[in-house]
């Protein structure tokens, strides 16, 4: 019995999905993620935490800067981060496209002053899944 | 759980089949599938130990329940608060607050007076019986909360034009059509193994009447639909009174339209009538809370540190307007509600399951927007009188004031009500785009938007310094993996909150998980 989605209708009311594209994580309905490249996929989504100049912010908790942040060093580390999600960030493995994920890592190691050199590819990312 | 006979389980799938999700969940939500509230009245705690001291971290509607009853025991309690007022998400903003989001925008309210939104919880169902009685307790005023609202609209940008359709006649059409075929299957004996034929019998007069089918058992333009759906013409007095009766859409565009979808939300157990809403906005219940507990709650605290040991805890924390001085409460007892993003990062000597708990669960995303016009043109124009108006534009919801019906002055709208991804982009946005864009999407429901339009407030919860997002991001799976290692006590150590229920989101969450909590910490320290 699936009830998460009906405790979720507290806050989400409807999808117009077919009921296929309902098999991704329960809280998305409706809109899409179709921007594509890094650029707009940080742009679009990850601003909303991380903030336009990626340098994070701070209330009663943290969102991380990117930028000049060492762990960044790690493509591996940021490719498992924007997976799985760890300490209030989402898992976005359900949202995007192995290419959204490979594009927005590569973007955000490149960025910001950060200037690794290492890329992730589309196969890394699916041996993720 | 109510056990279901093959007979009655085919006929479901056969719904489901037929029909579509929405009927199918309605049978579902019929035979009682959804579980209520666990509150079972006020909770009874025998006196503790003479100066047994419990520090609660944040007076959220978790936190200062707890307070109440525990200091209401005989403990001596405490709460540590990160904002500067009580309440947590149960929130509501007025003209001349101002809000500062995560990032530095700064919004001040411009609503007039009367006027408010709810960016976070807005609805008390009967059955949550546990916030409405400290609503009760606390003498806070409810009024009626309308759910649905047959005159309100569904839309979809890719059906009828993208012309708003009135729920009633969606509604209507779409169980007036699924009555029919299910009429016609059983009048070809197409469910001889799954319904007896005492049963078929009682199901052909169960379906015309749930359909509004004709003699005939068809769905069609006449006076029984009508009597659902609406008419050309509506009846009236006099000479010019015969009521025309309006013509239904086709089987295929009701279903290809979608929009059946969106009438399935008031059928949810959560949704149905009767639901409630404090007069003047959701956070009076936060400010009773506050108000009854007084000093016992300290504000502007941003909790830095929570350590325990065999003989107490110790939270430290600072001004959370920017003090650097460190400053300590102690306690034998601690009860945190600090929603998990923020406590994940929050050093703090829990056993490796708590923490791994607390660790994988995030909150939602989630956007609300409030629009000020300058006339109700939804009642004035559209007869619109509450309720809400669905769309598969990413404003989701439009949801229009439930109070002041037929004042001739302004009115708030929500206008937009989202989660998931919508949410997520729009928390990627200044509040003056998220305004414009809730603007944008409404318009094409409303026209009168844009001319009326005076003020809004957008409040993106990943934005919201005090929870960065909305509520508790559980799955199936990681509620199996890790819900009551989240919940269980861990040494002096519980946690409560929306997150730590099987409510999420919702306020009855946050009380019955603040019971369960003390009910459990109360047991362990009279029985050391």
């Amino acid at each position: 019995m699936r009830r998460e989605p009906v405790m979720l209708a507290g806050w989400i009311m409807l999808g117009f999905l077919p009921a296929a594209a309902q098999q991704l994580t329960p809280d998305f309905r409706g809109a899409t993620f179709t921007m594509q490249g890094g650029e707009a996929v940080y742009r679009n989504v990850c601003q909303g935490c991380h903030m336009a100049d990626a340098k994070g912010a701070s209330g009663a908790g943290n969102y991380p800067a990117l930028a000049g942040n060492a762990k960044l060093a790690s493509a591996g580390y940021v490719l498992t981060m924007v997976m799985n999600g760890h300490r209030g960030m989402p898992p976005f493995r359900g949202h995007f496209t192995n290419a959204q994920v490979a594009d927005v890592v590569n973007y955000v190691r490149t960025h910001f002053g950060n200037k690794y050199r290492d890329q992730v590819k589309e196969a890394d990312v699916q041996a993720l899944r | 759980m109510t056990d279901v006979s093959p007979s009655r389980r085919s006929l479901l799938s056969m719904i489901g089949v037929v029909a579509g999700s929405a009927a199918m969940y309605h049978a579902m939500t019929e035979l009682g599938y959804a579980e209520g509230s666990t509150f079972a009245g006020p909770i009874k705690l025998s006196p503790p130990p003479a100066g047994t001291t419990v520090v609660i971290l944040g007076a959220g509607v978790a936190g200062m329940v707890a307070a109440m009853e525990l200091r209401d025991a005989g403990y001596q309690v405490r709460i540590l608060e990160y904002n500067g007022r009580p309440g947590g998400r149960n929130w509501t903003l007025y003209g001349g607050d101002s809000y500062t989001e995560l990032g530095g925008a700064t919004q001040h309210v411009q609503f007039d007076p009367g006027q408010y939104i709810n960016p976070g919880p807005w609805r008390l169902p009967y059955h949550h019986r546990g916030i409405l009685h400290y609503a009760k307790r606390l003498n806070v005023a409810l009024e009626p909360f309308t759910q649905v609202n047959y005159n309100a609209y569904v839309h979809s940008t890719e059906a009828y034009g993208g012309k708003p359709q009135r729920y009633r006649q969606v509604q209507t059409d779409f169980h007036g059509h699924v009555a029919e075929l299910l009429a016609k299957c059983t009048r070809q004996n197409a469910l001889d193994q799954a319904v007896s034929k005492e049963d078929r019998e009682v199901l052909m007069l169960a379906l015309r009447d749930w359909g509004a089918l004709d003699q005939n058992y068809e769905y069609k333009k006449s006076f029984e639909s009508s009597m659902r759906r609406g008419f050309a013409s509506d009846p009236g007095g006099g000479i010019k009174s015969v009521p025309v009766p309006s013509e239904p859409s086709a089987l295929s565009d009701v279903l290809q339209s979608r929009l059946w979808s969106a009438i399935a939300s008031g059928h949810n157990y959560e949704m149905q009538s009767a639901i409630f809403q404090p007069k003047g906005g959701m956070g009076m219940i936060g400010k009773a809370m506050g108000k009854d507990l007084g000093p016992l709650i300290e504000y502007n605290c941003k909790v830095t540190d929570i350590r325990q040991d065999e003989g107490g805890v110790t939270v430290t924390y600072v001004d959370s307007r920017g003090g650097k001085e460190a400053r300590k409460a102690t306690a034998k007892w601690c009860i945190c509600t600090i929603p998990t993003p923020i406590l994940a990062q929050i050093p703090m000597n829990v056993g490796a399951k708590m923490k791994a708990a607390i660790d994988q669960l995030p909150y939602l995303a989630a956007l609300k927007v409030g629009l000020q016009f300058k006339r109700r043109f939804w009642e004035e124009d559209e007869d619109i009188y509450g309720g809400h108006t669905y769309t598969n534009l990413p404003n989701a919801t439009i949801g229009y004031p439930m109070w002041d019906y037929f004042s001739k002055g302004k009115g708030v709208l929500l206008g937009a009500y989202t989660f998931g991804r919508a949410a997520y982009i729009a928390a990627s946005k200044p509040p003056e785009e998220r305004i414009k864009d809730a603007l944008a999407y409404g318009s094409q429901i409303h026209p009168q938007y844009m001319s009326e339009f005076e003020n809004g407030v957008a409040v993106a919860w990943h934005r919201v310094p005090w929870t960065m997002g909305c509520q508790g991001a559980w799955t199936d799976e990681s509620r199996e993996a890790h819900y009551n290692n989240l919940c269980a006590l861990d040494g002096r150590i519980v946690l409560a909150n929306e997150h730590a229920s099987r409510l999420p989101g919702w306020q009855e969450g946050s009380v019955t998980s603040a019971m369960d909590a003390i009910g459990r910490l109360h047991t362990r320290v009279m029985n050391p």
